[in-house]
This record gives C-alpha cells, structure tokens and sequence, in this order.
C-alpha cells in the first residue's frame, strides 16, 4: 500500500474509533509549478506542494465533513474526531449512506511523465513562446497583459469502512495568454490557450496566434442593432454554455427543484442536432479518473439524446434517492470539499458542418466569440440568461466587421431546441468544467446593442 | 497577539530564501480554520469543518519574483519553501535587515464564532428557513449557509519588517426560489463583517425575508426592456457598478501593464465633479477590512477619486515599488498558497446629497437595478457588464413592474463619466472578488447612483 493509501486507512479507523458508524477519507497529493512571463521576461514562478485529507464521517443516516492539511497520525485523528462531532450536528436523511464498493478499472495515461521531464527554464521557455509569437503577428498587437503556463501533477487515494479502496494519478498542464491590440482608437483583448496532460502536448506557437487573432479581429468593433438573429457560438461560447446546462443536470439540482430540467426525463429538451454526453473515461478528457469522488467508477453517462433528456448526473446520495444506480459523478474541489454530483467530462456530440458551412446556414446573424457575466447573468435555476457578449457580424453567410458591448438573452432551455446545427470540430475547452464542443449554430436568439 | 513563527525563524528562513541573491524576500505565515453549515430541504447538512497551515515564500530579484509554499508551520516546513523559492536563483547572498516586531491591533472580535456551540448555528439556519417560508406558500424552496473563517498570519519581510494579523469573519447567506404554477424565481440576501458572532445577535433572519421578498416580488416580474436609456443603481451592492467599473481599472498591476482604460490619467478629470470615491481598508467590521494587507503593511483609506478627478491608483508593496511611491496597503491574497497582488478592500462612492426619491422622480422612463447578481470587467478595454438580480422600471418618475433577466452593459470611462446623481442614502454590502484565480472578501457600497444612459440587455422582444 502506498503511503497516500495508508493515511486514507488511518484516516478511516480514526473516525469510526471517534464514534462514527461508517467514514471515508479522501487524501490528495499534489505538486505543481506556474510561470508568468511579460515583455519578454519572468516575472513569476511558483512551486508548490500541498496535500491534505478530506473526512466524511456518516452516524446513522447524519453526515459531517471535516478537512485538514496534518497529515501525522495526531493531525488526522483531530480531523477524524472533528467530523464524527460534525454528524452529530447534521439533520437524518435517510438516503445518507456510504457508497459501496465496486470493481475500478485504470485509465491509462492520465499522468504524463514530461512534466517531470520539462525543466523549469524550458516550460518558462515554452511561456515566452507564446508571448513572443503573438507579439510577431502584428504591428497592432501592443501588448500580451500576462501569460500563464501551469502544470499539476496529482495523486489521490480514498477509503472507506464500507469497503472502497482506490487510487490513482493524474497531471495536467495549460497555458494561456490574453492579448492587447490597439486600433481605431480602442484597446482589445484576446485570449489563447491550449491544455493537455504534460507540457510536450502544447503548442506554444498555437496559444499565441490564437490570442493574437482574437484580439486583432476585435479592433473597429462597435455595438450592433438589437434584433433576434441566427447566432454561432464559438466553442468557447459553447462549452460555457453547455457547462451551465450540465449543472442543470446535476440530480441534485433537480431534485431540489433547482433545475430548468427538473421533472423533464425522458422530455424533449433540445433540437435533434444537440446531443450530449458525460464521460468521465474519456482518453483526452482532463477530467478523466478510473473513479469519482466518493470511490465509484467512473463512466459514459448519455445526457442529451435524440432532442430527448436520458438521465442525470447522479451521485450515491441523488442515486439512493431515486432508487437508482449511481452515475459515477460525484465531484469535489478538492479534499477541502464534500462530493456533490456533478460534470465531469462533458461532450457534445459533433455534426457535419465546418464553420463556414455554419456562418453560411446562418445567413446574416452573429458570431459570438466571447461571453462574460456567466456568473451573475444566468439564473441557473430557471435557465434565463442575459450576458454581455462581443464577436463578429455574419453577412451572407461570411464573417464582417466585429462587434461588442451587447447582450445575447434567452432561456437554456429554448436555446437547446434552437440549435439547428453543430459544428464538426470539437475543441476541448477548461471554460465551465471540462468540456468538449464544437462551434454550435443557434436558429434565433435576442440581441440587445444600440 | 501571539506569532505564528518565531522571530529567530523568521530570520532564518529570510537568509535561506536570500541565500542565492534576490532584492527583497518575505515569509508568509497562515493559519486557517473554518466552520459552515446550511439548511436545504429543511434539514441541517454539509456541517463541515476544517483546519490548515502553511507558508509562501518569495524571492524577488530583477522583475522576477520566485515564490513556493508548503503545508505546515514546522521550521522545517518553512526552510523547504525558502530553498525552493530561491533554488532557480543564481546570484550571490544577500542580507536580510534585522527584523523590528511591529505591533498590530487585529480588528476587535466580541464573540468567537468557535467558542458557539455548532447547535447554536444551526438553529439560527432553522430560524431563516422559517422567516422565509413564512413569506408565503410560494416559497417553494429555502437554502441558507452559516460560514466563520479565522485567518492568523505573520509576515516577515528582508526590509526589517515582522508582523501579524489575527482576522475573523463571518457571514450567512438565504436564497429563496419562489413558484406559481409556471413561473420559478429566486432571491438572495447575505449578511457578513469581519467581526464575530455578534453580527448574528441583531435580528439576521430579515436577510431571509428580504431574500423571499425578492423572489416572490419577482413572480410578477416583466421581461425586462433592451436598450439605453437612464439607469438608478441601488444604494450597497450597487457599489459593485463602481468596484468594476473603476476599482480594477485602478488597481496598478493592470495600470503598469498597459492593461487599463485609466493608464495615464491622474488628476484628470473622468467624472462628474459630484463624485468621490474611496478604498477604505479601515472600516470597522467592515468585510473587507484587515488591520494590515497580506504584506504586513496597515490598510489605509485611499480617496480614488476627488470630485470627479482620478486622485489614486491602488499598490501593493511590488507595483508601489517601481512606481516610486509607498504601497496603499492594498497587497492581498487568498491564501498562502497564493501571491500578493494590488487588490481592493472597502470601495464605495461616497454619499452625495440626493434623496433616492428625488433621484428616480427626475426619470421619465428608465430602469432601476436595485441589486446584482455580480459583475464582470476588462480593465484593458473598460467593457463591463452586470447581472441584475432585482430591476423595476421606472416609468414616468415612478418605480413601477419588476423586471427579470436583465444585465447592464457598457464601457467604464463613457458609464463612470455619466453618473449624474449620487444619493444620501450610503451602506455597505458584502462581495466575494476574483481576480487571476484568487478570491478575497471585498466591501462594496454607495447611495442610489444615476447613470445617465447605459444599455440594458433584457428578453423583451
């Protein structure tokens, strides 16, 4: 047993020694390091370890939660005891109980050893790449503001008295930068990015002219008329938006009546042209794991099929509520988190359309290349949103000047049965989870500009 | 106040971290404990409580700063960041000055939160879960979260500098979904200061309420107008409008950056001469306050802008640094896990002599954001934009139907310059701010604000 593995044990015994009928700990290790570079030099660089353990302590059908970062035999055993005092605290509920114990297979390749490999001077390199290339491409691109790459490298073991046992490692790496251009007497942004398991899956030279272009293309933008229009999402738009419908799928969300999906299984929520998935074993998704946050196995959850909702996202405590067999989708932010059903991987199916066949099936419409207010413009419990947005005219069907300062406003819902076509190039993309989309078209949507 | 490391420590772990060279270098020493519990469905869940330590430490030499942390407060612990920290280093030694212990009045708490029985607390969710239901059968579902958090720190610097804080917060939040037949709205209230249990001794099941008046008001909401026209913001959380609009635009790592629509703007004139504003780290009790920033340095009350002139930027101890001026205690970070950088603390517009009533009656037809959901900016372009989570329309001088779904939108410099009425009517509210992947609480607040014309962004078609 590894070490990790042994404190998870540890961790258990001290809970139900403190008094709990059943427990689980879930203990993380990780190690990582991030660069910023600007103008052409370093200008931060971080390491980092930290590890701690999360301990859910069940006393009959009441849970606590208690997390640490001591992880000595005395440290745990306060944690233990202070989540068995924490239960005492929690109301019964009776679909409260310990997950059980199922076969766990590997998913192969989720730790990539060229995180180990890479030096810190030649990821700081591969960061100043990708400012320097952006820089280069053009006279009116003025500036990088900041430019990231970080990698994570993590390890994590669980236990519990009901009989789960696992572990596994996973890393991650990223870059991005967001881009200054300067023209017609306005500043623009544009971001870049690109991620991947280790450093050797970047490319530098990608994430700069990415940013670059996204930012050169803005220059000139002025706010359109409103109207209701077709409108493309590209697949940043489109994975933030089908990041807010996933949470919508979140069996806990429905079950508390906190869903525009709630009461609607097995209901036509979406166009024939927009299915979607969760698969938590996908090989390129980030979020991949052979199990989830409370020790069940991860696996292919259809969501969206045929215009139809197939399922939600359940963990143990949504599955025992429905009589239901768990989806494997309990998530935590880590171990200072109790598991809560939740995305992991989420995947919309791709269509036959390259973009250019989408701007063309939209005519004259918008395509919007950025969001921002997701947070405080989208009631995610009625599905209405309203947020700014910027991106580019579509006339007769081809790409025209930019635009920003605009608001795109409608209902998740009603905007699923307007997708009229998906894209056929899917993108990973870290924008509300970790999802996988291509650019979608929209049939109809409310702008609000000038 | 007790210190989380010894002063000899301290030193020790300062020369290690200089050991390869390096202008400046600073041990960042933290403490964390918490404890949050809520209500949903009427049953106490989620009681959680946790319980960590650890320290940051960074090197800065040229414009690099090299920075690594560890869990744990051990001497040992805290060597290990310095030789990491200062491992990509090359440089020869350089000397730390001896260490000046400098005494600090942590904000005064009355009554520490982990000194109330856990029962206590959830009784106080079982209360707001009653106030609010008792709003009416519409209110079909209530959560609400009880969250105290104390951070200790001390902080040692290579310019002599040895301190510590000792901070307590607490803060409680009620949302409310409302439904009839079809229609499903929500309403939210938090209460919070930097202060103990005592801020829970004052009637704090109103939140509850207010946050089932909101969303029962809501059932009868409109879809909300698009277009620009004049817009009232609220007095408190409409304080975000100005935290986004102007704070971040002033905070001065966007400004050295070039990435700032007020780079090279001090002293002139980008507002109303109506208006004045301030970063106040220094309010008592307030959320935002601290007796000193993340960097050992007091927090101040900084004036941002004097009527209607841009009078500061905001600095932490780097960015104050290469501009040539003293920091404004403004060097905050979520965690020791994190590096400073120039941040908000308490911002608000100071109050004007406008009654809100007189405010809105001077509107023939525009709309009233009374508060928002939370608010999102580029300080490089200026582009803002605003979730409303409670409008009305104003219709010939008079608040008339709430509205749902609307957002604001616009562009710092055109919106801060079109603010033509400030209010009498001045309280503070409570935020969470993210800024480069970290959150800190921040203060907001203000009167009833008028914006002369902004764009809406509603559904109505």
């Amino acid at each position: 047993m590894t070490e990790l593995s042994a404190v998870a044990r540890r961790a258990v015994e001290a809970a139900t020694d403190a008094g709990a009928g059943d427990a689980e700990a879930y203990v993380s290790r990780e190690g990582g390091r991030q660069v910023r570079v600007h103008g052409g030099e370093v200008e931060s660089l971080t390491a980092a370890t930290q590890s701690g353990v999360g301990i859910r302590a069940w006393s009959g059908h009441r849970v606590g939660y208690a997390y640490g970062t001591d992880l000595s035999d005395t440290g745990v055993a306060a944690i233990a005891a202070r989540a068995a005092e924490a239960a005492a605290v929690a109301d019964e509920d009776e679909f409260a109980a310990p997950p059980r114990p199922a076969e766990i297979e590997a998913v192969p390749g989720l730790s990539d050893p060229s995180i180990a490999e890479w030096e810190t001077a030649r990821v700081a390199d591969l960061a100043l790449t990708v400012e320097r290339t952006a820089l280069a491409s053009d006279p009116r691109l003025v500036g990088v503001e900041v430019t990231v790459y970080a990698d994570t490298d993590e390890r994590v073991a669980i236990a519990s008295s009901a009989g789960v046992a696992g572990e596994y490692q996973a890393s991650s790496a990223y870059a991005y930068l967001s881009a200054l251009a300067e023209g017609e007497g306005a500043r623009e942004t544009g971001i870049g990015f690109g991620l991947a398991r280790g450093p050797r899956g970047l490319d530098p030279e990608a994430i700069g002219a990415e940013g670059a272009q996204r930012a050169l293309a803005m220059i000139g933008a002025g706010k359109p008329a409103s109207r209701s229009c077709p409108v493309v999402l590209d697949e940043t738009v489109a994975a933030s938006f089908a990041g807010l419908i996933g949470g919508g799928l979140s069996a806990k969300a429905v079950q508390r009546g906190r869903s525009p999906f709630a009461g609607r299984l097995e209901e036509e929520v979406a166009s024939a042209a927009f299915a979607l998935h969760d698969d938590g074993r996908d090989p390129h998704g980030p979020a991949s794991a052979p199990f989830d946050a409370e020790g069940v196995p991860r696996r292919r959850t259809a969501l969206i099929e045929g215009g139809r909702l197939r399922s939600h996202l359940h963990d143990t405590y949504t599955a025992n509520r429905e009589g239901v067999a768990s989806t494997g989708s309990a998530a935590r932010q880590g171990y200072r988190s109790l598991p809560s059903a939740s995305t992991s991987n989420l995947i919309v199916a791709p269509g036959e359309l390259s973009l250019d066949g989408l701007l063309a099936r939209a005519g004259d419409g918008i395509y919007v290349t950025d969001v921002a207010g997701l947070h405080s413009g989208v009631n995610p419990v009625t599905g209405v949103f309203s947020v700014g947005a910027s991106g580019r005219i579509i006339r007769d069907g081809e790409l025209a000047e930019p635009v920003r300062e605009f608001t795109i406003a409608g209902e998740l819902v009603a905007m699923l049965g307007a997708v009229g076509a998906a894209g056929a190039e899917p993108r990973w993309v870290p924008f509300g989870g970790s999802v996988s989309t291509p650019p979608l078209l929209i049939a109809e949507m409310a702008i609000s500009g000038s | 106040m007790s210190s989380l490391i010894d002063q000899a420590v301290a030193e020790r772990v300062l020369a290690r971290a200089l050991a390869n060279g390096g202008r400046f270098a600073e041990v960042f020493a933290e403490r964390r404990l918490g404890q949050t519990l809520a209500i949903d469905e009427r049953r106490i869940e989620s009681v959680q409580a946790g319980a960590e330590e650890g320290a940051g430490v960074r090197v800065v030499e040229g414009s690099t700063t090299y920075f690594a942390h560890v869990d744990g407060l051990d001497p040992a612990d805290l060597e290990r960041a310095a030789e990491e920290a200062a491992g990509a280093l090359r440089a020869e030694r350089t000397e730390s000055r001896p260490l000046q212990a400098r005494e600090t009045t942590p904000l005064p708490i009355e009554r520490r939160p982990e000194d109330v029985p856990a029962e206590r607390k959830a009784e106080l969710l079982r209360e707001l879960d009653e106030r609010a239901r008792a709003k009416g059968g519409e209110i079909a579902q209530l959560s609400a979260s009880y969250a105290e958090a104390r951070r200790e720190i001390t902080v040692a610097n290579s310019d002599g500098l040895f301190g510590g804080d000792d901070r307590t917060r607490v803060r409680i939040g009620v949302q409310a979904v409302a439904r009839r037949d079809g229609t499903v709205e929500t309403g939210a209230e938090t209460l919070g200061a930097h202060r103990g249990f005592e801020l829970l001794e004052d009637d704090p099941g109103r939140i509850a309420e207010q946050a089932a008046a909101k969303a029962l008001t809501l059932l009868d909401a409109v879809p909300a107008p698009s277009g620009s026209m004049p817009v009232v913001v609220g007095g408190g959380f409409g304080g975000v409008l100005f935290h986004e609009m102007t704070g971040h635009g002033l905070e001065a790592d966007h400004i050295q950056k070039g990435a700032s629509v007020y780079v090279g703007r001090l002293g002139e004139r980008i507002a109303e001469p109506l208006l004045n504003a301030y970063d106040d780290g220094r309010l008592p009790g307030e959320w935002g306050s601290d007796a000193i920033d993340d960097e050992g340095q007091p927090t101040q009350k900084t004036q941002v802008i004097e009527d209607g002139r841009l009078a500061s930027y905001l600095y932490d101890h780097l960015t104050a640094e290469r501009d040539g001026v003293a920091s404004t205690g403004n060097g905050r970070r979520e965690s020791f896990r994190h590096l400073p950088i120039p941040r908000m603390t308490n911002t608000y517009i100071a109050p004007g002599d406008a009654s809100p009533e007189a405010i809105i009656a001077e509107v023939d037809r525009g709309f009233y954001a009374v508060s928002f959901g939370g608010g999102q900016v580029d300080p490089a372009t200026g582009d803002f934009v605003f979730g409303v989570s409670e409008g009305y329309l104003i219709e010939n001088g008079e608040v008339t139907s709430p509205c749902r779904g609307a957002t604001l939108i616009g562009n710092c410099l055109e919106a801060l310059a079109a603010i033509d009425a400030v209010g009498d009517d001045f309280f503070m509210k409570t935020g969470i701010c993210g800024k480069g992947g970290q959150k800190v609480p921040v203060g907001t607040g203000q009167g009833h604000v008028r914006v002369r014309a902004m764009t809406v962004g509603g559904t109505e078609r």
